[in-house]
């Protein structure tokens, strides 16, 4: 091999896929006859299968956390730089484990799949799925791939909720848990987003009720206007201030509908660029499992019960500037693991991205997750 | 005799401890491998909770400030507040809260009644620089100093009771008029 090793970086990677042929009932009450999940891994499997992390990745993102492919190598993986040789969750340590999640538009089983009953895509009949049915789904693989435990889960935004549902579906499963700008549950704010998305994307003429595949279309304007929407609750108004400011495009305000500002550019760069690779009815499914998530529910809203068969170890970060899912969702967690006396760190970092901020390489936060990963016994 | 080591000396084996102001964790790390006292550590500035981290103690990142809310009613053996009474606000409601959480608080600070600081104000006529209370008055964290007795006052006022006390200067106990001659108040309180 004489592929270029790029210091701190897991160089060259190779998606996979593991298929299940057993069924999977999900939550909601369908039946998937089987289903596939893609998947990339970093760093060796120690003898004891002691070391593995999970790494579960938020709404756009897939099983493509670090390095790049061979035949791409510009698409470098959405968390490469919390992921590497040296890095806070160190490949030269842990074995990393870069799930996809069922429904996925990125390789795993999804609406856009072949549905072995008809021979077609499923399309608006794919299951509606939740957090708890990835996790399931996720515990195969770990079955598949030789691990009865991890040494930790970890993901930010969505990807925290499937850190915090692994501590509650497989509690001897999982040794530490790391939520990352996570929330127990969606606020009514949230919900609200998601259903001007979900309705952007209905209502596009293309959308032809979930079935647009076989009509050769794509409700791009429904998915445009879906990503602006969950774009803007990812930053904060002092990071787009700060990023983009009130600063025009072309020399004066044009007074007509074009392009006037820096921002709106910019996002319609990003909407232009999202309805390129994402899936409408992934989309609709993923923010729906985001609406679902409540695992207070079942406990009469009481989030302490719910944790009361957690057995990990937590780490719980959030970040000051995020107003999607805010510190004080966070310190919910921490209150309910607390009242459980389960052992837990938690960080507030004052950094000023917003929700996105989970991505970023601040040094308190990557500093602070290092620490805690070096303090992981294998 | 250090302040960490009367704090470790009033703990009881495995109690557990809620350390407010923990900075770095030492003292929570000390409780654990001496005293096997599972505890958390409340802190906010950034880097002592990244020291925190490093010394593998569970550090809790909140301002003390907005009062223990996090916490439940008795879940903790200890609550101990060592050197950051004199930098609250408002000490008050957090002795309170530290007696809703915990059965018992041990409160630690610097004397402003020792007489080298005594001293400094009557015949330096300058606020008072020491070992204990590093800062120029201009640059100081602390906003609320307090004699043993203005502290004994206090907590007859909230209805507490003191368990134990001692005074530190240099290391060793001051059983002579403490308030004169203690540089540093160690207090065990509770209801």
């Amino acid at each position: 091999m004489n592929a270029p090793r790029i210091p701190g970086s897991v160089g060259i990677v190779e998606a996979k896929k593991a298929r299940f042929a057993e069924p999977l009932r999900l939550k909601g009450g369908a039946v998937l006859p089987e289903f596939e999940i893609a998947y990339e891994t970093y760093g060796t499997l120690n003898a004891a299968r002691s070391n593995a992390v999970l790494v579960c990745h938020a709404l756009n993102a897939s099983h493509h956390v670090a390095g790049v492919y061979a035949d791409d190598p510009d698409n470098v993986g959405w968390w490469d730089n919390m992921v590497g040789p040296g890095k806070p969750v160190d490949t030269e340590r842990f074995f990393v484990i870069g799930s996809n999640y069922l429904g996925s538009c990125f390789g795993s089983t999804g609406p856009a799949s072949i549905n072995p009953a008809t021979g077609r895509p499923w399309g608006a009949d794919f299951p509606v799925v939740t957090v708890e049915d990835w996790v399931a789904a996720q515990a195969r693989l770990a079955d598949y791939l030789g691990i009865e435990r991890f040494a930790a889960v970890i993901g930010g935004s969505l990807g925290a909720m499937q850190a915090l549902q692994w501590a509650l579906s497989f509690p001897e499963r999982v040794r530490h848990s790391i939520v990352i700008a996570g929330t127990p549950r969606l606020s009514a704010q949230n919900i609200a987003f998601n259903e001007v998305a979900r309705q952007a994307i209905m209502t596009d003429p293309d959308f032809h009720g979930g079935h647009y595949y076989e009509k050769g279309v794509v409700p791009v304007r429904g998915l445009r206007i879906a990503r602006m929407i969950g774009h803007i609750t990812y930053l904060s108004d002092d990071a787009m201030m700060e990023k983009f400011g009130r600063q025009l495009r072309r020399p004066a305000p044009g007074f007509d509908f074009d392009v006037d500002f820096e921002v709106e550019s910019y996002l319609r760069y990003q909407a232009d660029k999202f309805s390129r690779y994402f899936d409408a009815n992934t989309y609709l499914r993923i923010t729906k499992a985001l609406d679902y998530f409540d695992p207070a529910a079942e406990y009469g809203g009481d989030l302490s019960r719910a944790f009361a068969r957690a057995q990990a170890d937590f780490l719980v970060v959030s970040f000051k500037s995020d107003w999607r899912f805010s510190p004080a969702r966070s310190r919910e967690i921490v209150k309910a693991l607390l009242d459980n006396r389960r052992i837990v760190s938690y960080l507030e970092i004052d950094a000023p991205q917003g929700h996105d901020a989970f991505l970023m390489a601040d040094p308190r936060y990557h500093g602070a997750l290092a620490a805690y990963f070096r303090n992981i016994t294998l | 005799m250090t302040e960490a080591d009367a704090i470790v000396r009033w703990v009881a084996p495995g109690a557990r401890v809620l350390d407010l102001g923990c900075g770095d964790g030492a003292l929570l790390r000390r409780l654990w491998e001496e005293k096997r006292a599972p505890g958390y550590g409340v802190e906010i500035d950034d880097a002592h909770v990244l020291e925190c981290l490093r010394n593998d103690v569970n550090v809790l990142q909140m301002d003390l400030e907005d009062g223990l809310a996090a916490f439940a009613d008795h879940s903790f053996d200890c609550v101990i507040l060592s050197e950051t009474l004199q930098a609250i606000r408002r000490q008050e409601p957090l002795l309170r809260e530290m007696l809703r959480v915990g059965r018992e608080a041990i409160v630690s600070f610097p004397n402003f009644g020792y007489w080298k600081l005594r001293l400094q104000i009557a015949f330096g006529g300058r606020m008072p620089v020491s070992p204990e209370l590093p800062y120029a008055w201009y640059e100081t964290p602390n906003v609320h100093h307090c004699t043993l007795a203005d502290f004994e006052a206090l907590v007859a006022r909230l209805g507490l009771r003191i368990l134990e006390r001692l005074a530190l200067t240099g290391g060793r106990r001051v059983r002579i008029a403490p308030n004169l001659f203690g540089a540093t108040a160690l207090y065990r309180v509770s209801t």
